[in-house]
C-alpha cells in the first residue's frame, strides 16, 4: 500500500474491532488508584474550612489532595498564571474542585468525596456575559485591530445600521472524556499518559505543579477519542492531578472524567456578545464598521486572548471592509474557563460578519448572496481590495472562482426561484436557501507555535519507526503523515510503524491545533526522511555505479533515474548503509516561513495561507413550531491537493455537522446558581444521523492556478475551516424565517433552536409569542 | 429459582455469583478488560456502549437486539446471551458490519465506532438497515455521512445467514426465575407480587431505561429490585378488532413493529420516541409506572382512552388512563400493585395524530408532546374530542376546558382560533433548560392548529 492508496483512517481496523486502545484502557499497572473531586456547590465563594478526616477514615482511601499538597506551583494557566489546579481559598465557578480524593477505586473515591466537609462563604457571582459587562469584569486590557478611520466614515455614512448579536457556546462532546494516568519510575521520572492535544504543554504543567525540571516528566498520547480543541489545554489539570496523586502516594493513579464532570468542569467554545455599527453605500458596498466583541472567558484566562484575536481577524470573513475598527474584550465570569474549540474564535467572528452582510441586504432589499459577492476580497487583480484589516493580503484568493463553481453546481438560481414559488403557496411551511463563504487563516496567530519536529528511525531489517510531535484525535493526522513518509521514502506504508506521540521522542512541540497538524508535522517528517535519503543515496549510487543525485526511491526499491530496471531492494540498501557505518536515524524540523504578528498593534502577516470554501443549505421551517428540517446541503471546499481524500472529506463533512450543531440544536443552559443544567447527552443535544440531510453533496475544489506557498505536498489544512460552512444553515433558516413576513431585519438567536426560530418568526410576523 | 447465575458472553458461560447486581454490564466489561465497549455517557444516550443481546419472543423465535450496556444492571444480564464488539471478527476477518465501516471511512476518532458496529451488526442480522439502525449512536467526528454509506452497503448485501444468525436457530429454554443478590427476576406475575409483598420497599424494574440511569451512576434506588423482563404474561400482545391489549412488558420496539398502521397516533410518535437501543428495552408498563410528565406515550394513551390493567395481591382492577396520573411522578397504583397491560380501543372514526417538539428532532426528550383524537359528523361538528399533552404540567394531561369548548360545535376557523387561544391559557408550564413556558404555551395551541390544518383538510 503506498500513500496514494490510503482510503481510510490508519487505525480503522482497530476502531471497528475494539482493539484500538485509548488512555484509560491500557492494562492497568498493579495498585492503580483513582481520583474523584470534591466539588464546590457555589459559583463564587470563599473557602473557610476543609475537613477531610471522615473521608480519610474510609477503607480504600489513600489521600485527600488539597492545594497544600502541591510541591510546586498551584497553577495550570497556559498563558497567564491565574489558574489554580486545586482551589485554595476561593471558588471561582460552580463545581470547581476544592480537593481530590485518591482511593483504590473510583466508586470509593466518589463516596469518600461526599464526606469531605467544606465551609464556604458565598460571594456574588457573575453568571453570563451581560452581567460581566455590566459589572465591567474583564480579563486583561482591551485589544484592537484597526484600519482606516471607521468613526469618520460612519459619521458621514450614506446608509448606516447598528445591531447586536449573542452567540452561544458549545461543548466539545468528544466521545472520550478527559483521561490521564501517571506513574513514577525508579529513577523518579514521572510518566504521564494523557488524552491531550498538547503533550509538551501537559509535560510542562505537570513539571510546574510538581516543582521539578521538565526533563523529569515524559508525556505520551496514544490517541484521543476526539479533541476538537477541548484537549488543548483542558487536558492539563487532569494530567497534573494524577501526577500529583502519584507523587503523593507513590502509586500509579488514573482518571477518566464522567460525562457530567467533564461537561461541568471543562471549558467550552466561548459565548460571544457582539455590537456593530456599519456604513455602506447604495450598492451595499461596505464602507466602514465598528465591531465590538466580548468573549466570555470564564473564570480564568486560559486561551481566551488568542481565541478573541482570531475572532477579531475573522470578522471580515471573505469581505473587504475599507475602514474597520474591531475592539475586543474578555469577560471574566464565574463559569468554567472557556477554551479552544475548532475554529478558535474564527466561527464567532465570521458569524458577526455574516450577520452584518444579511442585515445590509435586507435593509436594502437586495439578495444576500449578491451582497456577499459584491463585497468579496477581489484577488490579486484588485490588490487594494484584497487586503485584510490586519495588513495581510488574501494570498492565493481562490474564493471568487470557487463561489461561482458552487453557485452553478448547486443550481442556486433555479432553486431560489422554486423556493420563492413554494413559499407563496405555503403560509406555514417556508423554505429558505443561503450560500455562504469561508475564508480561514491557516497558522497559529502566535508565530512561535509554527514549528514542528520529527524523529525517524530506519532499522536494519528495513522497517521504519516514525515519531512526530502531532497527536491523533481522529482527524487522520497519522494517516496523512504515513502517506508523507511512505511517499518521501518511496516505500510502502506497511513498512512504517507510527509511534505514539511522546515528549521524549520529539521535544518542545506545539499543540495539534489551528488546522496545522499535517502542515507542520508533515514537513518535519518529510525533512527527516529527506535527510535519510541523502545519507542512503550515496550508498546506493556506489552500488549501482551512478550519481547519488540520480537515485530514485520508489516502490520499496532504489534505482538510477535512467536505469529503472537495475534496482536495489530498499532492505538491501538499508543493510548496506548500516554496514557503511552511516546513521539510519534522523530528526526533521520545520518552521513556517514568512510569518510575523504584532499582537499589540493587531497587524502583521499571521497566516501562511487561507483555506476557502462555500456552502449552500436549504431548509424548511414550520411556522407552528419553529422546527426546521435541513433538506439539502452542497459543500465545495478547498483542500489543495488532497493527501488522503477520504480523510479530507471526513473533516469537511464532520466539521460541517459539528458547526450545524453549534448553530442549531446545541444549547448550553445554566441555572441561577451557575450550575450547568445541560451536562449530559440527555439535555445537551449534538446532531444525530437523523439531522444530516439525505441530500448531502460534498466536493473538493480543484484550483486552476498554482499556489504561491509551499505547503506539504501542496495540500491545505482542513481541520477547522469546514465547521464554518455551517453558517449557511443559519442563514438559510433566517431566509425561511424572513418569508413569514416582510420585515427588513430578521433577528435570529444563535443557536437557532426551534424555540429561537419560533420567536424569530413571531417577530417578523409582528406578533407576540 | 436459579441461585447460580451465569450469562453467556461472546459464546462463553460466565459466572455472575459474586457480581454486584446493580453494577452496569458496561462497568463490569471494563473490569474484565473488555475495553472495546466504550463509556461515552453512562446515561443511555450516546450508544458507545451498545452490545447485542439475544431476545426470545413468546413464539420461541430468537433475535439479536441492540442495547445500551450502561443501562443493563448485571442482575438483568443473568441468564442472557450477550455479544460485544470483540466477538465479531474471526481473526483478521472482519464482520461485514465492521468491514463496511472500514471501507466507507466510517471511523475517525474511533471511540463511538464499536457502538456503531454493534448497532449495524444487529441491523444486519435482522435486515433492518436504515438511519434508524444507528439513531441511538452519537458520532462527533464523521458527520454520519460515511456511516450512512456503510449502512447502505450492508443493506445491499444479501443476508448471509452467518454463524451469528445460524446460532439463533438453536431453540432456547424458557427463562427461569433468577436471583442475583438483591436483584430478583421472577417469571410469573404471582411470583413478582409475592416478592413485592414480602419486601414492600422493593422497586419494580422493567426495561431499566429509566432506573438504569440512576444505577449506572451508582445512585441507590431500592434495597431490592424485582425485574419484570422475564414475565411471559406481561409480554403478550393481543390484537382484536375492537381493541388492542398490550402487555406491560412489551417493548416499544415490538409495539412499533407489531402495531404499525393500526394507530396513526402511535405511528406518528414511535419513530421519534427514543433511539433503537432504548425502544428495545423500554416497555409500555415501565413508561406508565415511571409517570414522567414528559413521557411521549402518555398523551397518546390519554387521547385514545386507554385502560390500564393492574393487579395486586387483593386482585385485579382496571383504571381509566385519565385517572391514572395523580401528581408529579405519582400514579393511581396501590402499594404493591403492578401494571400488567394496557388496552387501547380501536375506533376507526377518529382522526388522530401525535406531535413531538424537541430541541433535536431525533432521540430527544420532548419540550411538548401532544396527541389529538377527534370525531366529526358530516357537518364537521365535533362529536368526540381528546386533546392530550405532555411537557406542560406536572403530569401528562388533557386540555379538558378546550375539549368542552369544542364538543358539539362545528370546527370552523373562528372556533379553531378560540380553541388555540384557550389552549395557550389552559396550562401553566414551567420554564426549564429545554424551553421557556411561553414557548410551551404557544405550542399547546399551535400543535392543535397544525393538526387541524394538516390532518383535517
Amino acid at each position: 500500500m503506498s500513500g496514494h492508496t490510503l482510503r481510510h483512517h490508519e487505525s480503522a481496523i482497530g476502531h471497528v474491532s475494539g482493539r484500538a486502545i485509548y488512555t484509560d484502557e491500557q492494562h492497568p499497572p498493579q495498585g492503580m488508584l483513582s481520583v474523584y473531586p470534591v466539588q464546590a456547590p457555589h459559583a463564587h465563594a470563599r473557602i473557610l474550612a476543609l475537613d477531610a478526616s471522615a473521608a480519610l477514615a474510609l477503607r480504600g482511601v489513600h489521600a485527600v489532595l488539597t492545594a497544600a499538597d502541591i510541591p510546586g506551583h498551584n497553577d495550570t494557566g497556559p498563558i497567564v498564571h491565574d489558574e489554580p489546579l486545586i482551589a485554595h481559598d476561593l471558588v471561582s465557578y460552580y463545581g470547581q474542585a476544592v480537593a481530590w480524593v485518591v482511593a483504590d477505586s473510583e466508586a470509593e473515591a466518589m463516596n469518600a468525596a461526599k464526606l469531605v466537609r467544606v465551609d464556604y462563604e458565598a460571594l456574588p457571582a457573575l453568571l453570563d456575559l451581560p452581567a460581566a459587562i455590566a459589572a465591567e469584569s474583564f480579563h486583561l486590557p482591551p485589544v484592537q485591530v484597526l484600519r482606516g478611520d471607521a468613526e469618520a466614515v460612519l459619521a458621514a455614512a450614506q446608509h448606516r445600521l447598528q445591531g447586536e448579536l449573542h452567540i452561544g457556546g458549545q461543548d466539545h462532546f468528544y466521545l472520550e472524556t478527559q483521561a490521564s494516568w501517571a506513574s513514577i519510575d525508579g529513577e523518579g521520572i514521572v510518566h504521564v499518559t494523557s488524552s491531550t492535544q498538547h503533550p509538551s504543554e501537559t509535560q510542562h504543567i505537570v513539571a510546574h505543579v510538581l516543582g521539578i525540571p521538565v526533563h523529569r516528566v515524559v508525556c505520551r498520547c496514544i490517541r484521543m477519542g476526539g479533541g476538537f480543541g477541548g484537549k488543548e489545554t483542558q487536558a492539563n489539570p487532569y494530567a497534573a492531578i494524577v501526577a500529583l496523586a502519584a507523587w503523593k502516594t507513590a502509586r500509579p493513579v488514573r482518571i477518566k472524567l464522567t460525562r457530567a464532570l467533564d461537561m461541568q468542569l471543562t471549558g467550552k467554545r466561548h459565548p460571544f456578545f457582539a455590537r456593530f455599527d456599519v456604513a455602506f453605500d447604495d450598492d451595499a458596498l461596505l464602507q466602514a464598521a465598528r465591531i465590538e466583541l466580548v468573549a466570555d472567558g470564564g473564570w480564568s484566562v486560559d486561551l481566551s486572548p488568542p481565541v478573541l484575536m482570531r475572532a477579531m481577524v475573522h470578522v471580515d470573513n471573505a469581505y473587504f471592509f475599507p475602514n474597520l475598527a474591531v475592539h475586543g474584550r474578555i469577560a471574566k465570569t464565574n463559569l468554567a474557563s472557556n477554551t479552544a474549540f475548532r475554529g478558535f474564535g474564527g466561527p464567532q467572528g465570521m458569524l458577526v460578519g455574516e450577520e452584518i452582510i444579511d442585515r445590509i441586504a435586507r435593509q436594502l432589499g437586495l439578495p444576500a448572496d449578491l451582497v456577499r459577492e459584491r463585497n468579496f476580497y477581489r484577488g490579486d487583480d484588485d490588490a487594494e481590495r484584497n487586503q485584510t484589516h490586519y495588513g495581510q493580503p488574501v494570498v492565493d484568493n481562490h474564493l471568487p472562482e470557487l463561489w461561482a463553481q458552487l453557485r452553478a453546481s448547486s443550481d442556486f438560481d433555479a432553486r431560489r426561484a422554486a423556493i420563492d414559488a413554494h413559499n407563496a403557496e405555503h403560509p406555514q411551511r417556508k423554505r429558505g436557501l443561503a450560500i455562504t463563504p469561508v475564508k480561514f487563516g491557516i497558522s497559529f496567530n502566535k508565530t512561535e507555535y509554527n514549528q514542528a519536529g520529527a524523529l525517524v528511525h530506519v532499522y536494519v531489517d528495513g522497517s521504519v519507526q516514525l515519531n512526530h510531535g502531532g497527536t491523533e484525535m481522529g482527524q487522520g493526522l497519522h494517516t496523512k503523515i504515513l502517506a508523507v513518509a511512505a511517499q518521501t521514502l518511496g516505500i510502502s506504508v506497511a513498512r512504517i510503524q507510527m509511534m505514539v506521540t511522546s515528549t521524549d521522542k520529539v521535544p518542545n512541540t506545539s499543540a495539534t491545533a489551528a488546522s496545522s497538524g499535517s502542515d507542520l508535522n508533515g514537513q518535519a517528517v518529510k525533512a527527516a526522511c529527506e535527510t535519510l535519503l541523502a545519507r542512503m543515496a550515496p550508498v546506493a549510487a556506489a552500488s549501482l555505479a551512478g550519481d547519488a543525485a540520480e537515485i530514485i526511491f520508489e516502490n520499496d526499491r532504489v534505482f538510477l533515474r535512467d536505469q529503472p530496471d537495475k534496482s536495489l531492494a530498499f532492505d538491501d540498501l538499508v543493510r548496506a548503509t548500516y554496514n557503511a557505518r552511516i546513521s539510519l536515524s534522523a530528526t526533521g524540523y520545520y518552521r513556517t516561513p514568512g510569518l510575523r504578528w504584532d499582537p499589540k498593534l493587531g497587524r502583521g502577516h499571521p497566516f501562511y495561507y487561507f483555506a476557502f470554501g462555500a456552502a449552500v443549505s436549504e431548509v424548511e421551517v414550520c411556522g407552528y413550531t419553529g422546527v426546521h428540517r435541513l433538506l439539502r446541503v452542497d459543500l465545495l471546499h478547498d483542500v489543495g491537493d488532497s493527501i488522503v481524500e477520504a480523510i479530507d472529506r471526513g473533516q469537511i463533512e464532520g466539521g460541517f455537522v459539528q458547526g450545524m450543531g453549534w448553530l442549531t440544536c446545541e444549547e448550553l443552559r445554566w441555572n441561577d446558581q451557575g450550575r450547568l443544567l445541560t451536562d449530559a447527552p440527555s439535555t445537551y443535544k449534538i446532531p444525530t444521523i437523523g439531522d444530516v440531510p439525505a441530500d448531502f453533496r460534498v466536493d473538493l475544489f480543484r484550483r486552476s492556478s498554482t499556489p504561491t506557498t509551499q505547503v506539504i505536498f501542496n495540500s491545505k489544512g482542513v481541520g477547522e475551516p469546514p465547521l464554518m460552512l455551517a453558517i449557511s444553515v443559519r442563514e438559510a433558516i433566517r431566509d425561511a424565517v424572513a418569508a413569514f413576513g416582510t420585515a427588513r431585519a430578521v433577528e435570529l438567536a444563535a443557536p437557532s433552536t426551534p424555540e429561537a426560530i419560533y420567536n424569530a418568526i413571531c417577530k417578523v410576523r409582528g406578533a407576540s409569542i | 429459582m436459579n441461585h447460580d447465575p451465569h450469562f453467556t458472553l461472546n459464546g462463553n458461560s460466565v459466572a455472575l455469583a459474586d457480581a454486584e447486581p446493580t453494577q452496569s454490564l458496561l462497568r463490569w466489561l471494563k473490569q474484565q478488560r473488555l475495553s472495546g465497549t466504550k463509556e461515552g455517557c453512562a446515561d443511555g444516550d450516546c450508544g458507545a456502549c451498545t452490545v447485542a443481546m439475544v431476545e426470545t419472543d413468546s413464539r420461541g423465535t430468537s433475535r439479536y437486539i441492540a442495547v445500551n450496556s450502561c443501562l443493563l444492571p448485571l442482575g438483568a444480564v443473568a441468564g442472557r446471551e450477550v455479544l460485544t464488539v470483540e466477538a465479531l471478527a474471526e481473526g483478521a476477518r472482519l464482520h461485514p458490519a465492521q468491514q463496511a465501516l472500514v471501507d466507507c471511512a466510517g471511523s475517525q476518532c474511533g471511540y463511538c465506532t464499536p457502538g456503531f458496529v454493534m448497532s449495524l451488526f444487529v441491523g444486519t442480522c435482522n435486515s433492518e438497515l436504515s438511519d434508524h439502525t444507528t439513531e441511538g449512536n452519537l458520532c462527533r467526528c464523521t458527520g454520519y455521512q460515511p456511516i450512512r454509506a456503510a449502512t447502505a452497503v450492508l443493506a445491499q448485501q444479501a443476508a448471509a445467514g452467518d454463524r451469528f444468525v445460524q446460532g439463533l436457530a438453536t431453540p432456547r429454554n424458557a427463562p427461569v426465575s433468577t436471583r442475583l443478590g438483591s436483584y430478583h427476576s421472577p417469571t410469573t406475575v404471582s411470583e413478582a407480587l409475592a416478592l413485592k409483598q414480602a419486601d414492600p420497599d422493593a422497586n419494580w424494574i422493567a426495561g431499566a431505561t429509566d432506573l438504569g440511569v440512576l444505577l449506572s451512576h451508582g445512585q441507590p434506588v431500592a434495597p431490592m429490585l424485582i425485574a419484570l423482563d422475564r414475565v411471559a404474561e406481561l409480554k403478550v400482545l393481543h390484537v382484536r378488532d375492537e381493541a388492542v391489549r398490550i402487555g406491560a412488558g412489551v417493548s416499544l420496539a415490538v409495539v412499533e413493529k407489531e402495531l404499525a398502521g393500526m394507530f396513526p397516533a402511535l405511528d406518528d410518535m414511535l419513530p421519534w420516541f427514543a433511539a433503537r437501543q432504548i425502544k428495545n428495552r423500554a416497555t409500555i408498563g415501565g413508561g406508565l409506572g415511571t409517570a414522567s410528565p414528559i413521557g411521549d406515550l402518555a398523551p397518546i394513551l390519554l387521547a385514545l382512552d386507554a385502560t390500564v390493567h393492574c393487579v395486586g395481591v387483593n386482585g385485579a382492577r382496571d383504571v381509566a388512563i385519565n385517572d391514572f396520573f395523580i401528581d408529579y411522578r405519582k400514579t393511581a397504583l396501590y402499594a404493591g400493585e403492578l401494571i400488567i397491560a394496557v388496552t387501547i380501543p380501536r375506533r376507526a372514526h377518529l382522526v388522530t395524530a401525535s406531535y413531538k417538539v424537541a430541541k433535536r428532532q431525533t432521540d430527544d426528550i420532548s419540550i411538548v408532546a401532544a396527541s389529538f383524537a377527534l370525531a366529526f359528523d358530516a357537518t364537521r361538528r365535533v362529536q368526540q374530542v381528546r386533546l392530550a399533552y405532555g411537557g406542560i404540567a406536572a403530569i401528562p394531561k388533557r386540555a379538558t376546558r378546550t375539549e368542552t369548548l369544542l364538543l358539539g360545535r362545528v370546527l370552523d376557523d373562528a372556533l379553531l382560533e378560540q380553541a388555540r387561544a384557550l389552549l395557550v391559557e389552559e396550562f401553566t408550564p414551567l420554564s426549564d433548560h429545554r424551553a421557556d413556558a411561553a414557548y410551551r404555551r404557544a405550542l399547546a395551541g399551535n400543535l392543535f392548529a397544525k393538526f387541524v390544518a394538516e390532518r383535517l383538510p
